[in-house]
């Protein structure tokens, strides 16, 4: 990745808002309960689908008879693989690996399923009531085959096989190597083994998935609504599947429950919801019910690590070797084998090592598939390389923060190219630790461990000092470009109209994008409103994903400002008899450079733009401008969380005591927002810890398939947060942005594992698997002799 | 999540309901709170072709003390109950039990009667009517019977209630003893892995120790109770005494807690409820 830094702006701008915490213009029609969302679409007519589902993990379909689902009255028709799957295309994967092999992935089932929940047919009918009894009706012939759930196991030579069609479990194989990995294990004073699982987990956004889409047999056009992250990719994706071309299709995104990655999918229900609304010539909805969500929808994480790691006596971490096996379920989603690969790059963390080894296994079971969930991939790295940290330090018997500023790179150091092949563009890793040590209060947080271990009490601390990788990306790296869209347009009465591709979906962009562009242009906030989220509105995009959205989106509306200011300094050129060249702009004025008491604002240049009866020869009516950003780089924010846990000997509960956050996501465009993003990040994280998991059984019946059995955290589990944060500018946009969409969920988790493993050690215990439930940290201490 | 489709009657007096539920027989489910059955409906666990909606039967609706007894009508909500000055100052261990189930919501719609007679193996009230010696009066179409708590929670999902009976009342005993009720919670779904009531009797040297969430249903802890039955309970015999809470019991296993964590949590959680109830003393 290059090292370009884009130009200063070609204009002043003074910071009224930007910087500033402002509440999110979007809450009052949430809160009020008047935002649209897919399932408030009210379309005139619209009929109902409903999916049967495999209540087998793998199992071969000899006969469907949908006879009397179609006669139950109100049933509009029932439609199997047979009479879909030629139509609807067959789901993309944008991330194929070289030499990776994957089954064809219809809309439907063909002869055999490959997860519990996998669509065999789906009825349609005049009410949801209806397609819901017409379910039942539905008669399949399943014969059951042993499921391939265990995914050690589905590597060992002679495993039954997922896709036999494949002749081998092994999706993809993909590795990675820098510097000399040999060479660096020879050099080691030590060298020790760790194995690291990564519990596979369910998103469970609290608005399940949903579509409804309509044909207009007239133009021969589909509008498609989809609660989804990416309507611009899956209008890239679908027309080609669906047989319509690119431009007779719409996809607008209305308010959206939530996707941490789950939604930044092209599933199998919007081709089919799109297929009937053209085959019926009827407007059709689907809305997905939570134990569909828990099963249908991608889950995360599930990867089993063995890394190897080589140290020197004085702390410094040599090399990491890496096997890991990602379980990605039975098919490749959209981005299903990019997830592990990022696990790999960023496996070094904040660390300058020496030499890394990576190799990734991707597994096909009978599950459902995995792929982004909040972090994809930067959670699973950086609790493997801040577990080495920890675990180096007490091999050798030194302070965990000793260990870790001995291997960080210096401020100085940037942009630091890592061992793994990518350029961090900034960073000061070690004045975001020393303000959360300073926040966390750290020579007191000894001292309470030390009374606490004194009185018997198991009392921990835990820190991590991540970085990830965000602002997904040049288009080098990214399968379908990596740049972002944006528009705007100063209106004929002067007020402004921001249009973004980067679709946020719930981040609060309406509000800090109309910071950015209320500070760039000059003008008050209110008059600004921000538009996205439709194909027809928002013509180009690649949407949110990968802690993107302000780094790319925000410059590209940036970019677009400065492209207008440029050219209305022509017709203000004009207005006040003076040459181009020597009109200034600040704060929403135009004015000759030294008389800026005669100045003309927005209002009137817009008004004389768009009457254009006093344009200067050659200048084009209106003020309107878009922009493509395309990154020179990814971003890489940093930080340093601590926490204190406090762990019940008795039941294996653990408590956290107190949390402490420093992040470091560039320049803050809202930090309210950043706040916000944080603190869900970390319940989100804290779920991970401590938690939830998805749980197959050995014949691949999902065990946590609702709220009743897959514990998420709530507002009681939330510990005080102490969140602070450092301001180092990324130079890979002109707004000096990184993204901070994730960064709760890739430091927390390592912190607070970290903190109960700190907490069990004086009973000797060194590592416990990944969700430290009470039952998992009992039988931890048990086996170490703890007592009742 | 859409149940089938079925036939809704309300029932404005107990015989009227007693009346329909004669007339629909096995196809008619009674509806009181509506948290237990309303799920399994939606799930369609459950397909009545009837629902016979009693939650508005005013009588089954209240708190009463009568001759050292406490009658709860079957329908008062977990909330009444939390917030019942009544059983605060006569029977203190109802309001904790019922501040401890579900959330805000679940406790202003769910009725304890709907909850016992659902006899769910995690459920909270289980618990607190064994360790309180409770009494079931079910009406049927013969009259009214009582049972006690001990015979009344069967199995699994399984009470005393039969076919064409509906509970009216529960009786408690109005008590000066100090009780307490310590759950460890299912993560997810709030219901007991190990939830343990004790009521402890100071002057006669006695104890009632009530499990639930343990086993397939709620049991007396009989080990524990004799271990402690005219000793001094002090730290050390409670200790000794809740060893023995999950004595010649099979304890259920599932993804949240196998059995042996299951047992060893009855243990942790009985000393807890005996200490904290000795200490309110």
């Amino acid at each position: 990745m290059s090292t370009t830094t884009e130009k200063p702006p070609v204009t002043k701008s003074t910071q009224k808002y930007i910087g500033r915490a402002m509440k999110r213009v979007e809450d009052p029609r949430l809160l009020k309960g008047v935002g649209t969302y897919v399932d408030d679409v009210q379309l005139a007519g619209v009929v109902h689908a409903e999916f049967v589902r495999s209540p087998h993990a793998n199992a071969s379909i000899k006969s469907i008879n949908t006879d009397a689902a179609k006669k139950l009255p109100g049933v509009i028709g029932v439609f199997t693989g047979a009479d879909i799957n030629e139509k609807a295309g067959t789901i993309p994967c944008a991330s194929p690996l070289p030499g990776g092999k994957s089954p064809v992935h219809t809309v439907l089932a063909g002869s055999r399923v490959y997860f519990v929940g996998h669509p065999v047919a789906v009825v349609v009918a005049k009410t949801r009531a209806i397609a819901r009894d017409a379910l039942e009706l539905v008669e399949v012939d399943y014969e059951p085959i042993p499921a391939v759930i265990d995914p050690e196991k589905a590597l060992e030579k002679g495993s039954a096989l997922t896709h036999p069609e494949l002749g081998t479990n092994v999706a993809f194989t993909w590795g990675l190597a820098g510097g000399d990995v040999d060479a660096a294990f020879k050099e080691a004073d030590r060298v020790f083994k760790l194995r690291i699982l990564h519990q596979r987990v369910t998103p469970m956004a609290i608005e399940p998935r949903g579509c409804a889409a309509s044909w207009h047999s007239g133009e021969s056009s589909l509008t498609l609504w989809t609660s989804t992250q990416i309507p611009h990719l899956i209008r890239t994706l679908l027309p080609g599947m669906i047989g319509i071309p690119e431009n007779k299709l719409r996809v607008v995104t209305p308010e959206v429950g939530g996707g941490f990655g789950s939604k930044l999918n092209l599933y199998s229900e919007e081709a089919v919801v799109s297929h009937l609304a053209m085959r019926l010539n009827r407007p059709t909805k689907w809305i997905e019910g939570r134990r569909e969500n828990a099963a249908v929808t991608i889950h995360g994480r599930d990867q089993i690590g063995d890394h190897e790691v080589a140290i020197k006596n004085d702390g410094t971490v040599l090399a990491i070797r890496s096997n890991i096996i990602a379980d990605i379920g039975s098919y490749l989603q959209l981005l299903t084998p990019a997830i592990p690969t990022l696990t790999g790059l960023m496996i070094g963390g904040c660390y300058k090592l020496k030499a890394v080894k990576v190799d990734i296994t991707g597994v096909h079971t009978n599950k459902m598939s995995a792929d982004a969930y909040r972090g994809a991939g930067r959670p699973e790295a950086t609790y493997i390389i801040e577990r080495v940290m920890d675990y180096v330090a007490d091999e050798l018997g030194l302070d965990p923060i000793e260990v870790r500023l001995k291997n960080m790179p210096q401020s100085g150091e940037f942009p630091f190219t890592t061992i793994t092949g990518l350029q961090y563009d900034s960073g000061n890793y070690q004045a975001a630790l020393e303000k959360a040590k300073e926040l966390a209060q750290w020579p007191r947080l000894l001292k309470e461990r030390e009374n606490a271990r004194a009185e018997g009490r198991l009392f921990g601390i835990g820190l991590s000092t991540y970085v990830e990788i965000c602002a997904l990306g040049p288009s080098k790296i990214m399968a379908a470009g990596g740049w972002e869209w944006g528009c705007v347009r100063i209106e004929i009465s002067g007020k402004v109209t921001v249009i973004t591709g980067a679709t946020p979906h719930g981040q609060g962009q309406e509000t800090s994008f109309a910071q950015i562009a209320a500070d760039r242009l000059g003008i008050p906030i209110e008059d600004i409103v921000v538009l996205r989220g439709d194909t027809a509105t928002a013509h180009f995009g690649r949407d949110t994903y990968g802690s993107r959205a302000t780094a790319l989106g925000g410059t590209a509306i940036a970019m677009s400002i400065d492209k207008i200011i440029e050219k209305t300094k022509t017709l203000a050129a004009a207005l006040l008899e003076a040459a181009p060249a020597d009109i200034e702009f600040a704060e929403g004025k135009f004015f000759v450079r030294g008389s800026e008491a005669k100045s003309i604002g927005w209002g009137q240049l817009a008004s004389e733009a768009y009457v254009a009866k006093n344009l200067p020869p050659g200048f084009e009516p209106g003020l309107e401008a878009s922009s493509f950003f395309e990154p020179p780089n990814c971003t890489f924010p940093f930080g340093t969380h601590i926490c204190a846990v406090e762990v019940d000997r008795d039941t294996g509960q653990v408590k956290i005591l107190k949390y402490t956050a420093v992040d470091d996501c560039g320049k803050q465009v809202n930090p309210l927002l950043i706040e916000g993003q944080v603190q869900g990040g970390i319940a989100q994280s804290l779920g991970a810890a401590l938690m939830e998991r998805t749980v197959y059984d050995e014949n691949g019946q999902l065990l946590t398939g609702e709220f009743m059995d897959y514990a998420i955290p709530r507002a009681l589990d939330i510990p005080e947060y102490a969140l602070g944060s450092t301001e180092t500018p990324s130079p890979s946009n002109l707004l000096g942005v990184k993204g901070v969409g994730e960064a709760g969920t890739i430091g927390a988790t390592p912190c607070i594992g970290n903190a109960v493993i700190d907490a069990l050690s004086p009973l000797g215990i060194r590592h416990v698997d990944l969700p430290f439930t009470p039952e998992r940290v009992w039988r931890a201490i048990q086996e170490k002799g703890g007592t009742l | 999540m859409i149940p089938a489709a079925f036939d809704y009657v309300r029932a404005s007096s107990l015989n009227e309901a007693l009346d329909l539920l004669a007339k629909h027989g096995d196809d008619a489910k009674i509806l009181a709170g509506g948290h237990s059955l309303i799920p399994a409906m939606k799930l369609r666990l459950s397909q009545p072709k009837v629902v016979i909606d009693i939650s508005r039967i005013a009588d089954l609706h209240s708190v009463n003390q009568q001759n050292g007894k406490i009658a709860i009508g079957a329908l008062t909500t977990h909330y009444e109950i939390e917030s019942s000055d009544l059983l605060k100052r006569a029977c203190p261990l109802l309001p904790e039990v019922a501040g401890s189930i579900g959330d805000v919501q679940v406790r202003n719609k769910g009725t304890v009667g709907g909850s016992c007679v659902h006899a769910d193996p995690a459920g909270d009230w289980p618990a607190a009517m064994l360790a309180l010696d409770a009494e079931f009066e079910i009406a049927g179409p013969n009259g009214s019977r009582t049972v006690a708590a001990n015979d009344f929670f069967v199995d699994i999902l399984t009470s005393a209630v039969e076919p064409g009976e509906i509970l009216k009342f529960i009786h408690v005993p109005a008590t000066a003893n100090t009780a307490a009720y310590v759950k460890f919670a299912q993560k997810a779904s709030g219901f007991a892995i190990a939830g343990v009531a004790a009521v402890v009797d100071k002057t006669k040297k006695e104890v009632a120790v009530a499990v639930t969430g343990v086993a397939a249903k709620a049991y007396r802890a009989s080990g524990t109770e004799s271990s402690l039955r005219g000793v001094e309970p002090t730290a050390d015999s409670i200790a000794t005494a809740a060893e023995k809470a999950a004595d010649g019991i099979d304890p259920l296993s599932d993804i949240h807690a196998s059995a042996d964590f299951r047992a060893h949590l009855a243990r942790v959680q009985a000393k807890r409820a005996l200490w904290a109830a000795v200490s309110r003393g």
